[in-house]
Formats: structure tokens, sequence, C-alpha cells
């Protein structure tokens, strides 16, 4: 679990390139990351499968799979009946044949039909059968906020999965990581749920598809500071970095820390982070209570207990359902809520 | 519904299908017959038989808290013995909690259902090789996984080739209850759209613990495949033969790419729902009455007295067996050994999570603490 690992170049999601394949080095989109990366381990697995709903011709309602279909065919890009519970149950059914099925689900606020699928089935397969039969499903989850779409479209339900023993929950920042650990989700015998913030859909940025991958399980220093520590994870650390970036300015150097993964959770990187800097904040855009960040906050005081300076405190959504669109600006987490919070923290 | 026999009737559009009555003489019927000879008739009889010893046991040893909890399969042995021989090995199941028969019937030692129950173990046999799923605990869950591995098995090659020694079906058990929930009726659009190679076979055992058929349905349970867009039969789920010839022509039928159906097994719950219920508390003892006399086991054994297809030795036989059964699984199951909660660490991912093996460590080094103190 160190940010150091790698995985093995033999397997799916790590170096290798066919001849004629594009430039190694290529500025998209993190829905076109994606896509590259689903078509990656399509090319490398032909057990794996992709079902959900519009993800044929349409391409996804966010085009992650566009031209999918196209090129692996019907068999192997599934459009489904509009049945969260179908899409997610079929799979365990075609993982237990030995397939390597990868389900979309078409907004965050739409899993809960197949949240019975996910928690009593998905998760327990391995341990209902003593370790004997894995469950390597993944469950793609487009999900936060800031879009101004209407209601159940910008949730962030990722503590109820993290919370859920057998699931395994990541979540990516920018292209690269999506690029990634796509494929490493899907090259995973255990379930993955994979959440994808969907307001970064479309921001750019370089992928290196001849990189040495980080680990699917490990988080990352994505900017390095002594004053602070923020803890983010996929559409808060664009947040985060910006906060950082404006505090470097007041000569204040934050450090970012992008959970990549939210169970397991790698918390050394975070705690290595906080006994140098004694100030730590914790950012996400799921209600503050019970959230990840509470996890974090009470790993981070049971690990880093005399290094601290001040609490560990959260900036995260409140605990009212996601609001109207007009007003998610100021639900959401921002550069100046995120920089508030370290006022608070180093005036303790 | 007033007879408490809900369209058995000898006549109408809901009759069910039945090759052989309950005195056990032997009807003929003008889409189904019955393939097997009388030696496969013995068989039914004698898988009948033991699975109700083992379930007598079962019901005895949670009595005597040697059990947490047993449910009982009292009456759907015909339903279940007819509909698992209708099975190929190469074909795969998904059983729910009270599907003893099927289970058994594949194969199942009886002792791993002993071991569930009995809390010594999740529940759990070799799933690939006997061609059968765990139980279904969470009501109609089976519904879409059967229908995604018959899709599976789509995909692998393995429907519609002409070989009958290669092509496959998948059997989806659940009862009346299930039928109200998403899973299944998901699974029946998914099965159908896809036309996936599954039976779905209801057994309509008339409750759901205390709540009747009319509660789930207020029409006959296998009209409802046609709103899905596939053939729907009601079979006398206590007529093992019937059973089997309807089962039969199902799993052809899928085997075959011709897509999934539907089977309402109609049968009876004679006993609680399980262990822990009073149906004392529901229903009526009159309704109980009427269905001994429609017993699966019973029908069978009459005709196989009254035709000469069987003596007295084999009855004999066949009980000793199954008393022989019934000790040996008393003995072992008694001897089961306990489990530890440290094994069960090693079943939730493929390797350990960190927070798996720092919780697991801090709990040991704790045990280790009340040994060093003594």
């Amino acid at each position: 679990m160190s940010t150091t690992s790698v995985r093995p170049s033999s397997r799916p999601g790590a170096r290798g390139r066919d001849e004629g394949t594009p430039a190694p080095v290529r500025t998209m989109t993190m829905a076109k990351a994606l896509n590259a990366g689903l078509r990656k381990a399509m090319e490398d697995d032909p057990k794996v499968l992709l079902a959900g709903e519009d993800i044929g011709k349409l391409g996804g309602v966010f085009r992650v799979t566009e031209g999918l279909q196209k090129d692996f065919g019907e068999s192997r890009v599934i459009d489904t009946p509009l049945a969260e519970s179908g899409i997610v149950g079929t799979a365990v059914g075609m993982a237990l044949r030995g397939y390597r099925p990868v389900c979309e689900i078409q907004f965050d606020g739409f899993v809960f039909p197949a949240f019975d699928q996910i928690v009593t089935q998905v998760a327990r397969m391995r341990w209902r059968t003593k370790g004997a039969v894995p469950m390597p499903v993944v469950i793609r989850i487009p999900f936060g906020g800031g879009i101004g779409a209407v209601e159940h479209h910008s949730e962030s339900p990722e503590a109820y999965f993290a919370h859920t023993v057998g699931l395994k929950v990541v979540t990516c920042s920018n292209p690269a990581d999506a690029y990634w650990m796509i494929q490493q989700a899907i090259a995973s015998d255990d379930p993955v749920i994979f959440f994808e913030p969907k307001r970064r859909y479309y921001e750019k940025a370089e992928v290196d598809t001849t990189a040495e991958p980080l680990d699917l399980h490990s988080s990352r220093v994505v900017r390095p500071g002594r004053d602070g520590t923020l803890v983010a994870y996929g559409p808060m650390v664009k947040t985060c970095v910006e906060a950082a970036s404006v505090a470097a300015d007041e000569g204040r150097e934050l450090e970012v820390i992008d959970l990549r993964t939210l169970s397991p959770l790698d918390l050394g990187p975070v705690f290595e982070s906080v006994r140098r800097t004694g100030h730590a904040v914790v950012v996400h855009e799921a209600p503050v209570s019970v959230g990840l960040g509470a996890e974090v906050a009470a790993r981070i005081t049971e690990e880093c207990f005399y290094s601290l300076e001040a609490p560990v405190l959260r900036v995260a959504g409140m605990d009212v359902p996601y609001p109207p669109s007009r007003a998610e600006e100021d639900y959401l987490p921002d550069l100046d809520r995120v920089l508030d919070a370290v006022d608070r923290s180093l005036a303790y | 519904m007033s007879d408490g026999l809900n369209g058995l009737g000898e006549s109408g559009p809901d009759t069910a299908v039945q090759l052989l009555t309950p005195t056990g003489e032997r009807v003929e019927h003008p889409d189904y017959a019955f393939a097997g000879d009388d030696a496969m008739v013995r068989r039914f009889y004698a898988d009948m038989v033991r699975v109700r010893r083992v379930d007598a046991e079962a019901i005895a040893l949670q009595r005597q808290g040697e059990l947490g909890l047993w449910p009982s399969l009292l009456g759907q042995e015909g339903a279940q013995i007819g509909a698992v021989h209708a099975m190929r090995d190469q074909d795969y199941a998904f059983p729910t909690y009270r599907e003893h028969g099927i289970t058994i019937g594949r194969g199942v030692d009886p002792l791993r259902l002993l071991a569930m129950f009995r809390g010594t173990d999740p529940g759990t046999w070799d799933i690939e090789a006997l061609g059968v799923h765990l139980y279904s605990i969470i009501i109609g869950t089976q519904g879409l996984q059967a229908t995604g591995y018959g899709m599976g098995l789509e995909r692998d090659g393995l429907v519609g080739s002409g070989d009958p020694e290669r092509d496959a079906a998948v059997m989806c058990f659940f009862g009346d209850g299930a039928t109200s929930q998403g899973d299944i009726n998901e699974g029946l659009v998914f099965a159908s759209s896809f036309n996936a190679p599954v039976v779905f076979f209801c057994q309509n055992n008339q409750w759901a613990i205390s709540e009747p058929i009319e509660r789930q349905s207020r029409a006959p349970l296998y009209r409802r495949a046609a709103g899905f867009g596939l053939p729907g039969v009601r079979v006398d789920g206590n007529d093992a033969l019937a059973v089997h010839a309807v089962t039969t022509a199902a799993l052809d039928r899928a085997r075959s790419g011709n897509g999934p159906t539907f089977i309402e097994a109609y049968t009876y719950r004679m006993g609680a729902h399980t262990t822990s219920d009073d149906p004392t508390k529901y229903r009526l003892e009159h309704e109980l009455a009427q269905w001994r006399d429609r017993d699966p086991i019973s029908r069978v054994r009459a005709y196989l007295e009254s035709t000469g297809a069987a003596d007295a030795d084999f009855f004999a036989a066949v009980d000793a067996e199954s008393d022989e059964l019934a000790v040996r699984l008393r003995k072992e199951c008694l001897a089961l050994p306990e489990p530890s909660l440290a094994e069960t660490f090693d079943w939730v991912y493929a390797t350990k999570s960190p927070e798996l093996v720092e919780q697991l460590a801090r709990h040991e080094e704790y045990a280790a603490s009340f040994e060093e103190a003594r």
C-alpha cells in the first residue's frame, strides 16, 4: 500500500503498447481517458463485458462508453433494460461464469435499486464461499454535484459503500488516474465501486499510457507543503489544489493528498504529512455527518495525537438533501470554505 | 379458492398438469408425458423419502438445541425431486433455503446444510463441481443471478449448439412470496429480453410465512409469464412425474436456445415456515388435511404398490437407508468443528486489507492476554 508500489507489467493495466497505437502521451478529458481505459481492458481480456443503460449506440449519457459497442459488439457492450438491480444482479451471474462485468449506473442517485444486490450479494459472495468464488465486478458510478442537475443527479453516496465490508471503493480525480484505475479495478478479483467525479469528466490533462501506474489502493501526495494537510478525493482534489495555490500566495504551504482509495483507506501518507504539519482538514462533497471525513479524522487522531496542533476539521456538504442547483454553490465545499477551515485550524 | 385447492380441479383454464393422481393412477395429458420408466419412479420415491427423513432429523436436531433454525421442505418433496431429476450435469441451479431436495439431489452432502443452520459455516459447498449455487437467503436475488448465469452460458457457446451433452440451462427456484419481489420480476424481464436459458421454477406453497398466496397475487402466478413474453405452465407440484415432464420440456427449450419458461409448481408447505414459526396462529387444520391427501410420496408409493413396480423389500430398504443416513448425519452434525472468527478474515478479500490485518492482530493480541493471565 505504499505510494511507490507498482503493478507487475504482465498484468492488465500495466505498461505495454502495440505497434500503430496512438502516441503514448495524449491530452484528453477524463471521459475519454475512461473510454480508453475500458477499451484497453476489453482488448486485453475477452471476459470483460460492459452492461448498463444507454451505453451502446448512445455511448452512455456522459459518452464514457462511446464507440465501444460498435467495436466490441452487443454481446460485450450490453444495453440493459432500465433496472439497476437487474444490471448488478445479472452481473453477479455472469461473474459466476467467469466474466468480468463492468456495470454502469447512469447517475449516483440511481444506484439504490441495486443496493441490495451490491451489499448482500456482490460484497458477500467470496465470504459466503469461504474465499473460493471471487466476484470481479466493477460498478461505475458518476458522482457528485456542480453540474446544475435536478434532484438525484448530484449525490455523493460513497460512505454507504465504504461501510460495506467485501467491497473496494475508489475514485479518480484526473484523466491519468481514470485511465489506469479503471483498468486496475477491472483486473481486481474483488468487487470495486468506481466513483467518477462527473463535473470533472470534460476537464483535460495529459495521460501517459506507458507510465507505470500507481497501485489502485494507494493515496497520493499531489502537492507538497509544510503548514497544513488537506485530504480530499474525487472532485474535491482540484478544489483543494486551487485552495493550496491561493494559500501559497499568502505564504502558507498546504500539502494536498488525493485519497484515491476509500476502501481500503491508505492513510500512511496522510499520517506522515500530519506528523509534519500538525494540521489536517478533510474535504468532501458528501454530507458531513458520519461521512468518510469522520473516519479519516478518527484515524488521524489515533495515529497522530501528539503531533496535532488542532482538531481535525471537516469541510463537507451539509446534512440536508442536495439542494436545488441554483443553491449548490453554497452547499458544495469551495476554495473559500477550505481556506476558512485552514484559518480556523491554524488559529488554534 | 373456497375449496383450498385453488385451480387444481378436474378441469378449467387454470388446471395444473397432472400425470399421477393423488391415489396413484397414471393419467394422460395432451401436452406432457413422463419420459421415465418404473426404475426412475422408484428413484423418485427413494429420493423423496430420503430428503423427508433428513428434514425430520434436522427438525429434531433443532428442537434439541443442536441447530439454530431449520426451514422444513415437508410437502414439497415431489416438486423438488421431480425438478432436480430433469436437470443434467451441465445445468446449474439457484436454490433458496427450503430447497433441500434440490441441493441433496445435486449431490450436496446434507451435512453441509446442517452446518449452515448449526452456525458452523456460512453455508458453503463446491458450487462449480455440483452445479448448484448456495442457498439464497435474501428473497428473489437469485432471479437475476440465474439470468446472468444463463447469459454467461450463452456467451460461452453452451446454448443452442445442438449437442445435448454440451448445451446447458439454469434452474431458478423461488417461492410464491418471491414473486412480489422486484428482483424476480426484473429477472423475468432480463431473461425474456435476452432470451436467456433459464427455467423460472416457482413453488407456490400457498404461504409466505403467515401471508397467504392471495396477498401476493390475485391471479394465478403462472399467468404472469404471458406479460413478460414467455410461456407459463402450472403443474401439480405434488406429482413428481408431472413436474419432471414439465421441467424436462422447459429445460430442453432453454438449452436449445428458445428462451425462458415460467413454471408454477402448485404445492403446499405442510410444516411451519421455519422452526421459529407457529402456523397454528394463521392457518386452519382442515386445509392441512386436504393437502395431506395429496401427499407427493404417498401417491408414488400407491402407484408402485398397485402396479407391482416395487415390493415390500424395496420400501423396507429405502426406509432403512434413510434411517442410516439420519443416524450418520446426527453423529456428524454434533462433531462439526467450531468455526473461528479469525478464519473468516480470510474470506473477505483476495488478500486481507490493511484494516483487516490490523484488526485481526489486535483481536489476537487481546485474546492472548487472557491466556497470559492464567
